[in-house]
């Protein structure tokens, strides 16, 4: 009893010396930091707005807090400050992770419905209503 | 039949509150696959990020002989799980090369002490720039390298002894 207690502190411990392990490397050095050109950080901004943290629920890189997020947010912002433009970095991301990885609605394969459903449904809706008009008419 | 219409709308209704419903009792995908898979290795050069082991860059994985990438971290417990099952591949002359994650020396030198070091080389990967570049989006995850630098395969989260033969017979058709 005693040393399954034992056994089971000392894993504990270990747990937390590793779980502090994950805090020990500093942020990535444009996690955090602003690029100097209000231009550029303004395009960056607007693309972080719009790219998904893989490592949370829901959140875009710009909210999250997560390492992964940081280090999402210095690669996004150094390869604007070397000039590339915002949507050669988002196709780049969505070459390596799919759609999943992009907050912007792009018209595909799968999501055109998406877009063309709500046009019928308007082009249905105004045949519905001239054919009513019609009948109040006569 | 007029009457029977008047009912579509909120047969529609339920029909789609139903399937949200269904939707929402499904357990969630967790894992974001990498889009990467068939494709080469990007031009990479880490350093070392132990001692006692090279660092890796591209010219490492096409010596022409296939081999598992892990990508893991000191700070990963699930890495601490996987350990032994590399170890086991390791012993049945798998070729392990390791990336850590925004790891320091010290926590990689505590871990390969604590779980064993089953890498022939380990870079340190401390912008996860790496990681970004293969599409892998958590640690550990696994690669199978074909000996001219391509992704083959990716195993997603701790290997387990039932992915073992798997992973070998991945390895095999890449050519080993």
């Amino acid at each position: 009893m005693t040393r399954a207690v034992i056994i089971a502190i000392a894993c504990l411990l270990g747990l937390a010396s590793i779980a502090s392990a994950q805090q020990s490397l500093p942020p990535a050095p444009l996690a955090y930091e602003q690029l100097q050109d209000p231009a550029q950080e303004a395009a960056a901004q607007d693309l972080m707005q719009t790219l998904r943290c893989l490592k949370c629920q829901s959140q875009s890189i710009a909210d999250s807090d997560a390492p992964m997020a940081g280090d999402m947010r210095h690669q996004v912002r150094s390869r604007i400050a070397a000039g590339e433009e915002p949507e050669a970095i988002r196709a780049w991301l969505v070459e390596r992770y799919g759609d999943y990885v992009s907050y912007a609605p792009t018209v595909s394969e799968t999501t055109w419905p998406l877009f063309a459903i709500p046009l019928m449904l308007l082009v249905i809706a105004l045949f519905v209503l001239r054919g009513r008009f019609r009948r109040e008419a006569k | 039949m007029k009457r029977l219409m008047l009912w579509v709308p909120l047969a529609l209704f339920f029909g789609f509150a139903g399937l949200a419903a269904y939707q929402l009792t499904q357990p969630k995908d967790e894992f974001i696959e990498s889009a990467m898979v068939g494709q080469p290795m990007p031009q990479f050069d880490l350093r070392p990020a132990s001692p006692d082991r090279p660092g890796v860059a591209l010219a490492d994985l096409q010596d022409g002989k296939p081999k598992l990438l892990n990508i893991w971290a000191s700070w990963c417990v699930p890495c601490i799980a996987e350990a032994p099952q590399l170890e086991a591949l390791r012993e049945q002359g798998v070729e392990i090369v390791g990336v850590a994650i925004r790891d320091k020396p010290e926590d990689v030198a505590k871990f390969l002490e604590r779980y064993g070091n089953p890498y022939t080389r380990i870079g340190a990967d401390d912008l996860s720039e790496i990681q970004l570049a293969i599409g892998s989006s958590g640690v550990p995850e696994t690669f199978v390298i074909d000996g001219n630098g391509i992704i083959q395969h990716q195993h997603l989260g701790d290997i387990r002894a039932e992915h073992i033969p798997m992973l070998l017979q991945k390895l095999q058709e890449a050519g080993s």
